[in-house]
């Protein structure tokens, strides 16, 4: 296949953004009849990449040739009129139109000004047909399954484009039937010749599906094989491994404090989001959680905190019951949470350095008893010198500062009210290598100080420096535990790789 | 910078344009500024300004808060009409005036939280959620009066809307007071923070703790607060309530005057005092097209082109090119956006 | 069944349950002269109506039209009175002042990006300011060619009337269900309703549809001002204060969700006749008071909104189940 003349084939690909390099001279090369997993972590680039492909970035160096011919798409539009289509996660059609309309938007069969729903529906019913699904097509788009939608998106993207498919996580809301559903329309398309860039972060169905592997990761080509020529836990070394080989620890602390658990987790679980789990924290520990995108590691700290409520088993702190209802109970029982997506669910972004500092304490106190300015103001300088946050003064916005020093007014957020127990979900991702060291030592400075932390990454060396103990998690559910001197990448590696092989409850204990 | 400084400049729009606004009403009637004491009251085009701006500036206190939150509240001039009748319907009944004025006011509040419970618990959008009422409102105000104009003869009553304490006519007092208590609420407690907060960011308030239903809530019912009082002043002021006309389209004057101090639409930091100065020179405009002789029907045509160049003044296009602007002349995109008390 | 038909369902079987009461306390109701006076009375309403049904299906409002009805009202009859002209020649000089009216809210709205709420209130400041400079007194229309519209109706059986606007508005509903329906216009209305960015991707050319939309509704909004014109034979610029707010109502009622993308033009005729039907009940009654009106119509909205909602939460509801069996 590879003696073949390339579809697509993209050279020295580079965008960058102010202060971030989001991709760095990555190469990308798609044949016909191919099927070409993109993999990586957020903020590996893997949605840059698509988006110069597509036009939706303009790209800033590099060439980009289809069939041989260099192109330089404007926006998507243009890119479909090329021959490059895209559908995405959060299918991108109109829910409140009917799947006919969906399919032939902007194309309608029109006679003397009028669309004749009668042709219209006809013609959707045959572009259907060649994917296998009949259904009535004068329905609106949100009566069907996300699977059918995803057909539907995919008739309408190679209807328009017809040379280069992109199924940008197409999988991530399917079940199994679901997914070999669409894994029939994928390999019919494939049979067609055209080319097909697969992103998912299931690898089970990166190795069903794809002929080829690209991975990605920090903006960088890691590297790009034949399926065939890799296995799991190198595909998860290139995807999460070691990337310097700076000298840093081989396996975890083995200081894991003494003593009876602080805060006891029995059975809690969240049903479709994560699957019941123990877990006991002490005091001055970190407890690393280890696993890919959409493994289940963000939707873990999520129930935790109670931002969505579990549904099953309890938490115990001394023998008593803590209600864990909402994050305002979380926040009451000591808990704190920096989120992964810091500009949506973490910094108010026009608010002030102090304000944002302020705000979770503020909050805990209830808006009758305010801080006072000058204790505000001394808190604010404080944190500033602490955790050495870049700002001019604590009345700057937030939301003009640069990523890692936002990560910092996060932390101090919650700092400030003096957590017994401190969720940090990602907090280096993307942000500079200084704020990043600075970062990693804090979070040891804060475990000396008997702090317990509960620490999400996709830096594998990372949680390694500083993890007492590292939960893996596959598929949503927790899978093994790590201590001490177990913690090294290649153990979690290996487990993180290992194949679907049946329940793994009784590892988390 | 310090905090009085910084206040200060973010009112010197509003404070330059309501000058301008009296300035150019001074030269062509040289007897603007003019005042002078009869019968203990205080006389004069200025004064009227402030006297007849009572229920919008009112109305705009609650509305920043609303706004402030990324909400509207369109039933604010139905809540006047209501709250009025309300008061009428009371002292026609032979009630005290302290029981009727708590009648009002809690019928105000209940409002807020009709309004409060359909935005933060059903979460409809605030501007759905609140027609019903700017709807309906009316039709229950007229109930209240059975359609009639009812009025009354309530000294008491009737000495919130026209008396004077110490020469100063009281509708003026009243705003003053409400905007200056509101306003020291909002920012000596942590109100106003964290309603910004919630205007700017919702879900990250949430995740921080901050407890977003009941300040919504609390925010709405503020706003029907806002509009009560408006309302007594109005009913108070004719010595009868007009369920057709009390508050008509004051709904939106009051937003025009939210707007016109500078708080934005999409919700975020806000300012009551630039809110009330809004206030006045949307009054301010009213009364110099009468004064200087040209028709009052210029007056909403004024009014018009002043949202137009707000419009184009708060437009997220015009608005990044502004700062893109800013930034190429002096490269610190640390002032782009002010920054309240 | 689509979900999304449930609204307008529950329209109809209200519409029509609402006349099966009217009927049985009054069987006079169901006359075809009570019908025939129900479209003339709310023919400016049902008008105007139609193109707010265009505007909120496409996720915007327009609170202009009530100022731009009285705006046309006073153009008229202003015109009339101080110039010879023939009253089509000033019909189709007002159509094109509102139209371009509209289609200038619409591009204030796309390129400036500002919320239709805050643009189409300078517009309603605007239009009824407008209406004031022209005149603020109530000028009667007395041209002999206003007459011989007035006289025009068609007898229908029963010696009910149908009237000319009563016509107007009927076929206003039908060319508005054509066009939401049946031609790429409409299908793009829904489409920037169902989602701007989205609708953006998939190639609907946003700012024309956009401008196009208000366009529309400032076209209707001079259509029923000359409607209203016909039917009062006269202009006066504090008439119709409000009627954007029972366009809206009628929108709603009629099965339109207000945060757009779905919706029936048909639904938004039978919205307006409930509203025309509560109206004439309370006259048939004598005792009853007309702000009941008001507070019945803020219910049904508020019933309306109340299960906009639930529908939504459901499918909200149904598609999280979907996503929690894998």
């Amino acid at each position: 296949m590879s003696g073949s003349q390339p579809l697509l084939r993209a050279t020295a690909v580079t965008k960058t953004f102010p202060g971030t390099i989001a991709l760095d001279k990555v190469d990308f090369t798609l044949h016909p009849g191919e099927v070409h997993a993109l993999l990586g972590e957020n903020g590996a680039g893997k949605s840059t990449l698509i988006k110069c492909l597509t036009g939706a970035y303009r790209r800033d160096g590099g060439d980009i040739l289809l069939d041989g011919m260099p192109i330089d798409p404007r926006n998507t539009l243009e890119a479909q009129s090329f021959g490059i289509g895209t559908v995405y996660q959060e299918v991108n059609l109109l829910p409140n139109l009917s799947v006919a309309e969906n399919l032939l938007l902007g194309h309608q069969p029109v006679r003397f000004g009028m669309i004749s729903g009668r042709t219209m529906n006809a013609a959707a019913r045959t572009m259907l047909a060649q994917y296998g699904l009949d259904i009535d097509v004068s329905r609106n788009l949100d009566n069907f399954s996300v699977a059918v939608q995803q057909v539907v998106a995919i008739a309408r993207a190679v209807s328009l484009s017809g040379k280069v498919l992109i199924l940008d996580e197409p999988t991530a809301s399917l079940d199994a039937q679901e997914v070999q559903m669409l894994f029939e329309v994928v390999r019919s398309l494939k049979e067609r010749q055209l080319g097909i860039v697969f992103i998912s972060h299931f690898l089970d169905q990166v190795f069903e599906i794809s002929d080829r592997i690209t991975v990605l990761r920090n903006g960088r080509l890691v590297g790009a094989e034949a399926t065939a020529d890799v296995d799991r836990v190198r595909l998860v070394n290139m995807m999460l491994g070691r990337e310097l080989k700076q000298e840093t620890r081989e396996s975890g602390r083995t200081d894991r404090p003494e003593g009876m658990p602080a805060i006891r987790f029995q059975g809690f679980g969240k049903s479709g989001r994560i699957a019941p789990f123990d877990l006991d924290i002490r005091a001055g520990e970190v407890v690393g959680v280890a696993g890919l995108l959409g493994s289940g590691r963000t939707e873990t700290a999520e129930v935790l905190f109670g931002v969505t409520p579990h549904d099953s088993g309890k938490v115990e702190e001394k023998g008593a019951t803590l209600p864990l209802g909402s994050p305002r109970d979380a926040i009451a029982g000591g808990f704190g949470f920096c989120p992964e997506d810091r500009k949506g669910d973490g910094i108010v972004g026009d608010l002030s350095v102090r304000e944002n500092i302020v705000l979770a304490l503020q909050a805990r106190r209830g808006w009758t008893k305010p801080l006072p300015a000058r204790a505000q103001a001394a808190m604010a300088e404080e944190f500033i010198r602490r955790l050495d946050i870049r700002t001019p003064d604590a009345e700057k916005p937030v939301g003009l500062l640069s990523g890692g020093n936002q990560q910092k007014v996060l932390l101090a957020r919650w700092l400030a009210t003096h957590p017994r127990f401190l969720i940090l979900d990602e907090p280096t991702r993307g942000i500079d290598v200084g704020a990043h060291a600075e970062i990693i030592r804090l979070i040891e400075e804060l475990c000396a100080q008997g702090m317990s932390l509960l620490v999400i990454s996709s830096e594998l060396d990372e949680l390694v420096a500083y993890s007492h103990r590292v939960i893996v998690v596959r598929d949503r559910r927790h899978v093994a535990e790590l201590v001490g001197e177990d913690i090294t990448t290649d153990n979690m590696v290996a487990a993180i790789a290992r194949p679907d092989a049946g329940r793994a409850d009784e590892a988390a204990t | 910078m310090s905090a009085a400084s910084r206040f200060l400049r973010r009112i010197t729009p509003q404070l330059v344009t309501l000058a301008a606004v009296l300035a150019s009403i001074a030269i062509v009637f040289p007897g603007f500024f003019e005042i002078s004491i009869a019968n203990g009251r205080l006389y004069g085009s200025a004064i009227d300004i402030l006297n007849r701006g009572a229920p919008v500036a009112l109305l705009a206190i609650g509305m920043t808060l609303v706004i402030a939150t990324k909400g509207i509240d369109l039933s604010v001039g139905a809540v006047m009409a209501i709250c009025g009748a309300v008061a009428a319907s009371a002292v026609d009944r032979g009630m005290g005036l302290v029981p009727t004025l708590a009648l009002a006011i809690g019928t105000g509040l209940a409002c807020g939280l009709w309004n409060g419970i359909l935005v933060a618990v059903l979460k409809i959008q605030p501007i759905v959620a609140t027609l019903i009422l700017m709807v309906a409102g009316r039709g229950i105000a007229q109930l209240i009066t059975e359609g009639a104009i009812l009025t009354f003869r309530h000294e008491g009553l009737i000495f919130i809307g026209s008396g004077t304490f110490l020469t100063v006519p009281m509708p003026v007092l009243i705003w003053l007071f409400t905007g200056v208590i509101v306003a020291l609420v909002v920012r000596r407690t942590a109100l106003g923070m964290l309603i910004e907060a919630i205007g700017i960011n919702p879900r990250a308030s949430m995740l921080a703790g901050v407890n977003t239903r009941v300040l919504l809530i609390a925010v709405y019912m503020a706003s029907s607060l806002c509009a009560a009082i408006a309302g007594i002043i109005a009913a108070a002021d004719i010595r009868g309530a007009d369920a057709n006309n009390a508050g008509l389209w004051l709904e939106l004057d009051a937003i025009l005057a939210v707007v016109i101090g500078g708080t934005s639409l999409l919700g975020g930091r806000f300012s009551i005092v630039a809110s009330l100065i809004g206030a006045m020179i949307i009054q301010a405009v009213n009364t110099g097209i009468l004064l200087s002789g040209f028709p009052p029907e210029f007056n909403l045509v004024i009014k018009a082109g002043i949202v137009l160049v707000i419009l184009v003044l708060q437009s997220p296009t015009v608005q990044s090119a502004f700062i893109y602007f800013r930034r190429n002349k002096q490269s610190s995109p640390a002032d782009a956006k002010t920054v309240v008390q | 069944m689509n979900a999304r038909s449930l609204p307008l369902l529950a329209t109809v079987i209200i519409f029509l349950l609402a006349y099966a009461v009217c009927y049985s306390q009054y069987p006079a109701m169901l006359s075809t002269r009570v019908i025939g006076n129900l479209l003339t009375d709310n023919a400016f309403l049902g008008i105007v109506a139609v193109g707010m049904t265009f505007v909120i299906i496409s996720g915007g409002i327009d609170l202009s039209v009530g100022s731009v009805i009285a705006f046309s009202g006073v153009f008229i009859a202003v015109l009339l009175r101080d110039t010879g002209l023939h009253p089509v020649a000033v019909f189709a000089m007002l159509l094109v002042i509102t139209t371009l009216f509209g289609a200038a809210m619409g591009a204030t709205i796309h390129y400036l990006e500002m919320p239709p709420f805050i643009v189409t209130l300078a517009g309603m400041f605007l239009a009824r300011g407008m209406a004031y400079v022209l005149t603020i007194d109530s000028v009667p229309i007395t041209h002999e060619f206003y007459g011989r519209l007035q006289d025009f109706y068609y007898l229908m059986p029963g010696r009910g009337r149908l009237t000319l606007i009563g016509g107007i508005m009927l076929l206003v509903f039908l060319t508005g269900m054509i066009l939401a329906h049946r031609t790429r216009f409409g299908m793009n209305v829904y489409a920037l309703g169902g989602g701007v960015q989205t609708a953006r991707l998939m190639g609907v050319p946003v700012a024309r549809t956009t401008i196009q939309i208000y366009a529309l509704s400032g076209f209707l909004a001079g259509l029923s001002g000359i409607v209203f014109s016909i039917y009062t034979s006269a202009g006066y610029s504090l008439s119709t204060v409000g009627v954007e707010l029972d366009a809206i109502a009628a929108v709603v009622i009629g099965g339109t969700l207000l945060t757009g993308g779905s919706g029936f033009v048909a639904g938004t005729l039978i919205g307006v006749m409930i509203m025309g039907l509560i109206q004439t009940y309370i006259i048939f009654d004598g005792t009853l008071s007309s702000w009941w009106t008001k507070i019945v119509i803020g219910f049904l909205l508020f019933a309306f909104i109340v299960l906009q909602k639930g529908l939504v939460w459901i499918a909200d509801r149904n598609a999280g189940a979907l996503k929690s069996a894998r």
